[in-house]
């Protein structure tokens, strides 16, 4: 082999790793382009009117996004509410009062839940909680749905299935997540600063209250956003249990709809192009919701890296 | 300050300067490393010693910052011009770090994957290279039956010497020894020193340590590092019992380090 | 007794017990989702699930066409996601190091890490779906491979950052050129990390559904044609469990235990491998 033909190796691979490194942002502008073109003919034909239009009337290609956008970040939010203490709890339970034998399993057994593929999740939802779960609706209807105010959100028919439980299953489904985060940033708390909170005499949750929440609160955030990112986005779950009709309800109990469900549901079916068009233009605003809040997750969770990076 | 130390240098260095981005490492070296004996660099951490072994073999060509300006002639040719091509200039100038880097594949093939950079050759030459680089290195009686076993598996001091085996299984003419011996353990250190004895028959040897004694045991050339700057350089006995400069004086006897 | 210590140590006691009842609750669904994909799914198990492909309502048959085409596409996800993914997680660790384009690139794979899959299979859909004309296999395995690509770049990135640089001198000392060292040494440093992530990114795509929903979409029957609708698992369990037939149903079940078991057992077997290197 010549010299001048070896030498031209080093800048070849180079440049191949280069070109496929950026193949990562392209294929990321590559989708926002994508589902924009074929989303347009929605966008054009209803405006801005598509996002608060309640319209979802295939037989007269009448389309609005508002009730699938509504019921993707309610039933999000639900599961943020839920997951979020329950996550702590875990990452609590993991580094600060388990014995040291017990952590491994037991972080590796709730890093498993995350593993279980989201369509086993939907099956049990529908076949084995939501059964269980109507059984206790009328008692929830009795008790919370009777306070005044935000008792509104608790009455409805005990089906089993709606808003609420999607957010349940949800929760379940977005808890590994936030408790890895958790659980990974208060390791980073460092030991001296947590040794003097106890040499104050201060009890573990005082500690944890005072000391190692306020110092990881910027990457727990991070954390509880990137649940939200994956909650908005989950797709086949959320199709068995939320309900798919097409209504704006009050009640949590009530069903309801998201957008990646009614994707899965109805996309193979959409036989006009507006419909088909009406639902990639819904994939288009998912797209772009879970984008923003997955930015200010990783926004958020740099901010902590970077401090660890200047103290060590 | 300068030296001279035989009449045919095998590397001659002439106001070598070397910045790393704003720091300036290196101040108007000026060094002749003389053939086939050994030259050892002394000098408090920080000094610069490392920092010239590396512009011997242009290691520091790896990252963007680092500047070498000035001459360094390997038997007349100026090894920092911008021709010079890198992967024969690094064969025939092979390098030993301070804490063994034996790849991630048996011992045979660590020593055979230099081999094959530069040379093609049979199965046959190549078990001979091989066997013969790890007869060198004084590490062949220990190796023998276990070749196919992974590099990573010897003990500390075998691996420093499987990558002695590997730097001169290349048939490099100067060698780099980088505090070879720093990570390791004494007996591991004795045997290291006795080989860096052995060598010196065929090779150029420049060692950097931070061991005042390695120092006077092994070398016959001594330079005494400090501040980038090159305080003392000359044979290894006289630096040792009757140094010139007060600062290499203060050094090795102790008073700063 | 001061009261006000005394609420203090309640409250700590309290909030420490909740923390344990959390953690018994995550477990808790864990294993009550295990359980039910068990009873259910042990039922319909039998040899009858891997030689026969899947029946109209009301007869009997397996998920067999629906595994080997399930196979194939997450074959095609590897074959296409793996080499991408090493390669460009090769240019973050190897080349971009700490440099402003590497963070680019690096935060936006960790975007498209977590971007819905769904609509990773609606890009698929409009890009390979309308220019093909048709549903076929390739875009479903297509559609994988965007699942997989992130996961890959992420952890090669991270197992060659974790190769020490020393061994990059020791290689380029020799005189090797700067492609022969990542191939033939660091590579072979990193091996057993980024195998672990390409198994863990294997186990996420086996379980995806809804990227396949409308590339691959689904069929009745045998066929190994890339060009074709593919069945596949994840889909057919889809059609299946949601359909009113009981043998449907049933069937449904069974792919979902046979599912559920092959991912777990990935990334209990990735994990493992993560614990050997450690150790």
């Amino acid at each position: 082999m010549s010299s001048r033909l070896t030498r031209l190796w080093d800048p070849l691979f180079k440049g191949t790793t280069a070109v496929l490194a950026y193949l990562v942002l392209t294929l990321l502008v590559a989708i926002c382009l994508a589902l924009l073109h074929e989303g347009w003919a929605a966008f054009k034909t209803f405006g801005w009117h598509f996002l608060i239009s309640k319209a979802w009337d295939p037989a007269n290609n009448k389309f609005g996004a508002l009730i699938p956008i509504y019921g993707t970040l309610v039933s999000s939010l639900i599961a943020v509410v839920i997951a979020v203490p329950v996550s702590l709890g875990i990452a609590l339970f993991i580094t600060e009062l388990a014995p040291r034998w017990l952590r491994q399993p037991v972080a590796a057994a709730i890093e498993l839940l995350a593993a279980i593929p989201s369509i086993i999740f939907g099956m049990w939802g529908l076949f084995a909680f939501a059964p269980w779960f109507s059984n206790y609706e009328p008692w929830i209807n009795d008790h919370l749905g009777s306070i005044p105010g935000i008792g509104a959100l608790f009455r409805g028919p005990p089906f089993g299935i709606g808003m609420l439980t999607a957010g349940i299953i949800l929760a379940i489904m977005i808890i590994p997540f936030i408790a890895a985060i958790m659980r990974e940033v208060f390791l980073l708390t460092p030991p001296l600063l947590k040794e003097s909170a106890y040499g104050v005499g201060a009890t573990t949750w005082e500690v944890v209250r005072n000391v190692v929440l306020p110092y990881t609160r910027t990457a727990v955030s991070g954390g509880i956003f990137l649940g939200l990112g994956r909650a908005l986005g989950e797709t086949m779950a959320v199709t068995f249990v939320i309900g798919n009709a097409h209504s704006v309800s009050a009640s949590l109990l009530n069903p309801g709809y998201s957008i990646a469900a009614a994707l899965a549901n109805e996309f193979t079916e959409a036989f006009s192009p507006l419909y088909k068009s009406s639902l990639i233009a819904l994939g288009f605003i998912l797209f772009v919701i879970t984008f923003i809040i997955l930015v200010l997750a990783k926004l958020l969770l740099m901010r902590l890296e970077r401090a660890q990076g200047e103290t060590t | 300050m300068s030296g001279t130390a035989s009449p045919e240098p095998k590397i001659s260095v002439r106001n070598l300067n070397f910045h790393y981005g704003k720091f300036h490492a290196l101040k108007d070296i000026n060094l002749d490393i003389a053939t086939r004996e050994v030259t050892a660099f002394i000098g408090p951490s920080g000094c610069g010693k490392s920092t010239l072994l590396r512009v011997f073999n242009r290691m520091y060509a790896l990252y963007p910052n680092q500047v070498a300006t000035g001459e360094v002639l390997l038997d007349k040719q100026n090894i920092l011009d911008r021709r010079q091509d890198l992967h024969r200039l690094r064969s025939r100038v092979g390098m030993v770090f301070q804490k063994p880097t034996p790849f991630p594949m048996t011992i045979y093939e660590n020593i055979a994957f230099g081999v094959r950079l530069h040379e093609h050759m049979g199965k046959g030459a190549m078990d001979d290279r091989v066997e013969a680089a790890l007869r060198q290195a004084a590490l062949w009686d220990e190796v023998k039956d276990k070749l196919r076993q992974s590099g990573m598996r010897l003990s500390g001091g075998q691996q420093q010497r499987l990558c002695i085996a590997r730097a001169i299984a290349v048939k490099p003419e100067v060698l780099l020894l980088d505090e070879p011996a720093s990570a390791l353990d004494p007996i591991s250190t004795l045997k290291i020193e006795e080989l860096i004895y052995e060598l010196r028959q065929n090779y150029t040897i420049v060692i950097v340590t931070h061991n005042m004694q390695q120092a006077a045991r092994v070398s016959d050339y001594t330079a005494f590092m400090y501040l980038g700057e090159m305080v003392e350089f000359g044979d290894t006995n006289a630096i040792f019992t009757n140094p010139s400069q007060k600062q290499t004086e203060d050094y090795i006897t102790g008073r700063y380090g | 007794m001061d009261l006000r210590y005394l609420r203090r140590r309640v409250t700590n006691v309290f909030n420490l017990g909740m923390a344990v009842l959390t953690t018994l609750l995550g477990l808790f669904w864990l294993f009550w989702i295990l359980y039910t994909t068990a009873r259910y799914g042990y039922h319909s198990l039998g040899l009858r699930l891997f030689t026969q492909d899947t029946p109209p309502p009301g007869a009997p048959g397996g998920l067999r066409n629906a595994f080997v085409g399930s196979l194939i596409m997450i074959g095609v996800g590897i074959v296409v996601g793996t080499p991408i993914g090493v390669l460009a997680g090769t240019y973050l660790a190897e080349f971009a190091g700490r440099k402003r384009i590497g963070e680019i690139v690096r935060f936006f794979n960790d975007i498209l890490l977590s971007a819905p899959s769904i609509v990773l299979g609606l890009f698929v859909y409009s890009v390979v779906v309308t220019t093909m004309g048709n549903f076929s296999g390739l875009a479903g395995g297509l559609a994988l491979a965007i699942v997989l690509l992130p996961v890959v770049v992420r952890t090669t990135d991270e197992m060659l950052r974790l190769v020490p640089s020393t061994m990059r001198e020791a290689a380029m000392a020799l005189g090797s050129p700067y492609w022969r060292v990542v191939l033939q040494v660091t590579y072979r440093a990193a091996r057993s990390g980024i195998l672990t992530g390409v198994l863990l990114g294997v186990a996420r795509i086996s379980g995806e559904t809804a990227p396949l929903l409308f590339t691959a979409l689904n069929d009745q029957f045998w066929s190994t044609n890339l060009a074709r609708p593919m069945a596949n698992v994840p889909v057919t369990i889809f059609q299946f469990a949601m359909s009113p037939y009981s043998g449907w149903q049933h069937l449904a079940w069974a792919g979902a235990l046979v599912a559920t078991l092959a991912v777990l057992g990935l990334s209990i077997f990735s994990r493992f491998l993560i614990r050997q290197r450690n150790n």
